[in-house]
């Protein structure tokens, strides 16, 4: 599924609503999470999951293709741990 | 390590929607639950689910394997399963590095 097709179900739900307000629901739910994660916070959704960020230490990387070293930067990356319920209905068999 | 300031939950990204877009606050909640359950249903039907300024939520099949309890040191096999994992988007990993 991609996120067109997200914003189709979700009209398809809420014939009330236009798409273009259904886009912008989307886009506020997913850019406030990532805001909160970029001022370094962290993000719970019970029963989906939790987003937040792991620290990076500086490292000696390389250029895969020219072999020479390059310094990658200490950063923080995100992290995703889904939550139990989905854990589960993963693995029901249809 | 993060940084001090609360956890976002469900209920503030409702009133985010009930701010930014002008829903009533069990409209939004309700837009957040159908929302939700389409992406978990889609998952649950073996699909990934790919948000483009976002992420990706991918599925991955792991097979048996033989595991320990690590307590008693027993084996104990693990059973073949389906595990979620998430893939930022390149703008959302851009984003977390610049902090803004």
């Amino acid at each position: 599924m991609i996120r067109s097709e997200l914003i189709q179900t979700l009209a398809n739900d809420n014939p009330e609503l236009s798409s273009e307000e259904i886009e912008h629901i989307i886009d506020v739910f997913f850019d406030g999470i990532t805001h909160h994660l970029a001022k370094g916070g962290r993000v719970e959704i019970r029963g989906f999951g939790a987003f937040s960020t792991r620290f990076r230490d500086a490292r000696i990387g390389r250029n895969p293709r020219t072999g020479t070293q390059v310094e990658v930067k200490a950063k923080r990356v995100p992290y995703f741990k889904p939550g139990k319920e989905v854990r589960e209905h993963l693995n029901i068999e249809i | 390590m993060q940084a001090d300031i609360p956890t976002l939950t469900r209920a503030d990204i409702t009133d985010m929607l009930y701010h930014e877009v002008g829903l009533s606050r069990a409209d939004s909640a309700k837009m957040i639950e159908q929302m939700l359950g389409h992406i978990t249903e889609a998952l649950r039907k073996g699909e990934n689910v790919k948000i483009s300024g976002f992420g990706s939520f991918i599925l991955r099949d792991k097979n048996e394997r033989i595991g320990r309890n690590p307590k008693t040191g027993v084996e104990v096999p693990i059973a073949p399963r389906r595990v979620l994992t998430f893939r930022a988007s390149q703008l959302m990993r851009q984003r977390i590095i610049k902090g803004a």
